[in-house]
């Protein structure tokens, strides 16, 4: 068995396709997790044990089970509780939720990067709390979020072909079909494993470019 | 409603085997990553950039693509690997290309002094290792290898997608044969978190045998 060519160029249409669908779902995905993030964030730092426990007990959970199970779980449960939708849209549900929990831990680790003083300063000064936020912690803190989300960007990517195992049509389920219709899995297989490693080798070089001019800035 | 009771058996045998894929993997991540951050560190440019295409191909595509790789298109260039073999290399290797990394970093980081005054102690170069690298770079690389483990234990769930009869295999079984999903599923996600609750603890237990002092004589 060896590679043929033709038949590379015949199926690539295909693959980009589903590259299409898996960059939308990390897109969708990567909003999702931020939002959510934001939640068991705030939680974590409100510094109520009410809020805090169930806060740490979510994050801990959903970062050290596999999100292939938490996948299936969203999968087939939420059926069951009559809430119907496209898998797409569980799949990505299942990628926000599931990176939420590292978005979390990132907005703690740059919110609490911040010196305490700075705090102590704008409290000092009478500023409002809105000003102190807006003006003195959120820029400190955003900027040195910005790689570890990339970070999570590009592992969320990676983690997108576990979607095919919910017939989402994204490019592994493409490969797996014409595998399947063709029995050459050699092209398709290979080739999304060539996209995958051009797509995060690119946002690698990306991230690595945004770490240093973050890091220049400061 | 099934009775969990029935569920537990078949699951806890799926636990065994996910723990056994998960070891092997281990088994052959740590050898893996040492032989391939040595190779990245070493001064001929050819060992360094092989090395280098590993860590970076093998971190770039994700583990189930590579799995699927493995399974899907090495039977047809007669390369025939058990379903439990595929995927102790693939995580074992995948799991290699990231600890690569931890113990380059680890290397990297013992003083320059440290090496140099073991040359000028005209220490042998196998005195040289075990006596001045390793005990240095231990402390800091078990604690991102727990991590990294823990990673292995998650990905170890995409077994179940090439027929090894895992925790993840065994919980499609379950679900088809009683529909019940949200036990099923509830339960997996349990004994998931239990295992790495496992994992980590005993991390934690070898972490603090290889933490040394610094600037005692270890």
């Amino acid at each position: 068995m060896s590679w043929n060519w033709t038949f590379t160029w015949h199926i690539l249409p295909k693959l980009l396709q589903g590259l299409a669908i898996t960059v939308e779902a990390t897109l969708a995905g990567t909003i999702l997790a931020l939002m959510i993030g934001l939640i068991w964030a705030g939680m974590l730092l409100s510094g109520r044990r009410i809020l805090t426990l169930p806060a740490r007990g979510i994050v801990e959970l959903v970062r050290n089970t596999p999100l292939l199970i938490q996948l299936f779980f969203i999968y087939y449960v939420l059926p069951e509780v009559h809430i119907e939708m496209s898998a797409l849209s569980t799949g990505i549900i299942a990628l926000g939720v599931n990176y939420s929990a590292y978005t979390a831990e990132v907005y703690r680790a740059g919110l609490e990067s911040i010196p305490r003083g700075q705090w102590n300063a704008a409290i000092a000064l009478n500023l409002p709390r809105h000003r102190i936020w807006w003006d003195i912690i959120l820029p400190q803190a955003v900027i040195p979020m910005i790689p570890a989300l990339g970070n999570n960007l590009v592992a969320m990517f990676k983690d997108t072909p576990l979607l095919a195992t919910i017939t989402v049509g994204e490019m592994m389920q493409k490969a797996l079909v014409i595998g399947d219709r063709t029995f050459r899995y050699l092209e398709p297989m290979t080739m999304v494993g060539v996209l995958f490693l051009v797509v995060s080798l690119m946002s690698s070089l990306g991230i690595s470019r945004c770490e240093k001019l973050t890091a220049r800035r400061r | 409603m099934t009775n969990i009771f029935n569920l537990l058996p078949p699951l806890l045998r799926g636990a065994g085997m996910t723990v056994q894929v998960t070891a092997g993997a281990i088994a052959l991540c740590v050898p893996a990553s040492s032989i391939a951050a040595l190779a990245r560190l070493s001064r001929n440019p050819l060992i360094a950039w092989a090395s280098r295409c590993y860590i970076e191909v093998f971190r770039g595509t994700s583990a189930m693509v590579q799995l699927f790789w493995v399974f899907y298109v090495l039977p047809f260039f007669h390369v025939d690997i058990s379903p439990i073999g595929s995927a102790i290399l693939v995580l074992g290797f995948n799991g290699g290309a990231y600890g690569a990394e931890i113990i380059r970093g680890a290397i990297r980081a013992i003083p320059r002094g440290q090496l140099d005054a073991a040359v000028a102690l005209n220490l042998p170069m196998v005195r040289r290792v075990t006596g001045v690298m390793i005990p240095q770079a231990l402390p800091r690389i078990v604690p991102p290898m727990a991590n990294l483990f823990i990673d292995i234990l998650k990905n170890s769930a995409l077994a179940g997608l090439v027929t090894v009869s895992d925790l993840t295999f065994q919980a499609q079984v379950l679900r088809e044969s009683t529909l019940a999903n949200g036990e099923v599923y509830g339960l997996v996600i349990v004994i998931y978190f239990l295992l790495a609750i496992v994992l980590s603890l005993l991390m934690r237990f070898i972490e603090r045998r290889v933490h040394f002092p610094v600037g005692s004589r270890a």
